[in-house]
């Protein structure tokens, strides 16, 4: 029982990483209905601004909780920053193009940041050194660590933050409308590119909080190619839940880290991906609109 | 009766042909070079494959690499064990196990294919993009898994049989086949359901059946192509198979054009070179082959949605109708 609980709260824990990036997914698949390939490596990006942040903080042998928050605000920002230019300067021109264009374009982008990041970063694993120093903390049988609670602590105020943002202010209602239909929107006197390039904004910021989490959940480790499997797992997450729906990908993200979890713990740990494209495939079969999504036929 | 016996006769030429070049290639060039050939005919195999369902039929697979490993997998482990049971087969028996080998390859591959697509087919959007992506790493999964198959370490030790006269034959085939298939109706119809799914399904097309068999036979080729690749180095390793073969793969085609078969030959061989060539040029230049390959994707995709040739076909007689176009103006 006890290895049961230990096990939740890892899980729970690895899968609001998950569904920090899979927020970013499905915000995008939302408004411009594509899947964004490049998005977890905008996440790598974030965590390379944390690293390089972190590293200029000198917060490895000092840390503190403003070296903290200005290493997290810097990933935010820096990941919000590439995520706002991408859309820029090759998703825009494309608006009109096919899907498929921008779908090329999409993994483009992606692989252009892995192996550009392997030159400009270098090849390397890296280090990102403790912002917040990493102590055990023991509740009963329960062993969890500070970066832990971290990782749920951030994800939950993000999310909370997010949840507020979309349903309480005029440009989350535009968000809101812009995903529902483009057109009526621009109609309707909103900024559309304004907001697809807020959303992109947004969405690259969490995944920018999600770069510095994994490296946390990693020991710090960090890499160039360091978003592709935590970036398929957070977009089987955004389908699982629903695609376009944000509170689809939160779920998804949560399901997903605790059964991979769970996976790792009780059969062979190499099960543990087979276990999340599997699935995949079960909710194409079964719900191909996710848990939380509608499936909309569509028109003529 | 006469077109099958002209059909028979060129495919003897073909073969003859094919054997010629093998022999020639191997005077000509190092092993080096003569490895990249095959490569690029395995590649074209692919690449033509791989057009049917993103080019011509407008749907989008993004895990080839995993049909291409099942093709790998099943031919290498079968012939390696009829090898082991047998002992060295004749060269006539070589031909037969190796053509054995290409249609398991492609019938397991086809099978997996049809797993994959009915259900994701179905649906209309970037559907078969996910269901593709996770089934393409399901299949490495699972290859690393299974122990017998030498799990993480790969299968080595299996029969080289694959030379290029193979590569050049099959490449040849694939060609030849996918340009009737596109030209029949069945064609059209794939067509139809890129340009427009609802009017194709108006006008009575059952676009989830042509769907299908369009991303199965897309799948078989595919297959086949990973036959010929277990018996080219005797050798398989699971992290070949890895998701950015696949994105390899869709570079392939949509550098040369999306719907064009001669761009998808154009965009393999050029794909299967580049590298080699960006070396000759300059050592550290082919370090940088992936960061050339995703610029060159943005920046063609941007430029020329549709690829170099688009949906073009280049051959000897389109190429005189456009010199007599250029430069025939003034007499004509």
């Amino acid at each position: 029982m006890s290895t049961f609980i230990q096990q939740l709260a890892n899980g729970v824990s690895l899968g609001s990483i998950y569904a920090l990036i899979a927020l970013g997914y499905t915000m995008v698949f939302g408004v411009l209905k594509l899947i964004n390939f490049a998005h977890s490596d905008v996440m790598m990006v974030g965590a390379y601004v944390a690293f390089f942040v972190a590293t200029g903080l000198n917060a490895g042998p000092d840390p503190s909780i403003a070296s903290a928050l200005i290493t997290f605000l810097a990933a935010m920002a820096g990941a919000a920053a590439l995520g706002i230019a991408i859309e820029r300067l090759v998703y825009r021109p494309l608006r009109s193009a096919s899907r498929l264009s921008l779908l090329i374009a999409a993994m483009g982008m992606s692989l252009l940041l892995e192996y550009g990041g392997q030159v400009v970063f270098g090849p390397q694993h890296r280090r990102v050194p403790d912002v917040i120093t990493d102590e055990r903390i023991v509740l009963g049988d329960l062993n969890l660590t500070v970066h832990k609670l971290i990782i749920l602590g951030v994800s939950v105020v993000l999310m909370l933050g997010l949840h507020f943002f979309v349903n309480k202010t005029r440009t989350g209602t535009a968000m809101r409308a812009v995903s529902q239909n483009v057109d009526a929107a621009k109609l309707m006197g909103v900024n559309t590119d304004f907001i697809i390039g807020l959303t992109f904004a947004i969405g690259s910021a969490l995944a920018g909080a999600a770069g510095l989490l994994v490296a946390f959940h990693q020991q710090g480790d960090i890499d160039p190619l360091m978003g592709v499997y935590p970036g398929l797992k957070a977009f089987v997450a955004a389908v699982l839940g629903g695609i376009g729906s944000i509170y689809g990908a939160m779920l998804g993200g949560l399901l997903i880290g605790v059964a991979e979890t769970f996976v790792a713990a009780y059969l062979p740990s190499s099960f543990r991906d087979t276990i999340t494209f599997s699935i995949l495939i079960l909710v194409l079969l079964v719900r191909p609109a996710g848990l939380l999504g509608k499936f909309k036929p569509e028109k003529v | 009766m006469r077109g099958a016996a002209i059909k028979l006769g060129f495919l003897v030429v073909l073969v003859g042909a094919a054997i010629g070049i093998d022999f020639a290639l191997r005077e000509i060039f190092n092993p080096h070079w003569l490895r990249l050939i095959e490569l690029a005919g395995i590649h074209v195999v692919i690449a033509v494959g791989l057009n049917l369902i993103n080019g011509y039929c407008g749907q989008f697979s993004i895990g080839h690499a995993g049909f291409w490993a099942i093709g790998a997998y099943a031919s290498g482990v079968l012939l390696t064990v009829a090898e082991q049971k047998w002992g060295t087969p004749s060269a006539v028996v070589e031909i037969l196990l190796l053509v054995g080998g290409m249609a398991i390859a492609a019938i397991l591959a086809g099978a997996a294919g049809l797993l994959v697509g009915i259900p994701s087919l179905r649906l209309r959007g970037d559907y078969l993009a996910i269901a593709t992506l996770g089934f393409g790493e399901i299949i490495r999964n699972v290859i690393v898994n299974v122990d017998a198959i030498g799990g993480p370490r790969g299968y080595h030790g299996i029969p080289v049989y694959t030379n290029a006269a193979w590569c050049i034959i099959v490449a040849a085939l694939a060609i030849w086949f996918s340009r009737n298939l596109v030209t029949s109706s069945f064609g059209r119809a794939l067509v139809a359901v890129r340009e427009d799914e609802v009017a194709a399904e108006a006008v009575g097309i059952n676009t989830t059946r042509v769907k299908v068999i369009a991303f199965v036979v897309s799948a078989m080729m595919t297959g086949a192509a990973g036959a010929l690749y277990a018996h080219l180095d005797g050798s398989l390793d699971p992290d070949t198979f890895k998701f950015t073969k696949s994105i390899e793969f869709i570079i392939m085609i949509t550098v040369g054009g999306l719907g064009s078969i001669t761009g998808a030959v154009f965009g393999a061989i050029v794909l299967t070179l580049l590298p080699e060539l960006l070396r000759e040029i300059h050592p550290t230049l082919s370090e940088y082959r992936m960061v050339i390959y995703s610029a060159l994707l943005i920046v063609i995709v941007l430029v020329r949605p549709k690829g170099l040739l688009g949906n073009r076909e280049l051959s000897p007689s389109a190429g005189i109708a456009w010199l007599r176009r250029k430069f025939g103006k003034g007499t004509a």
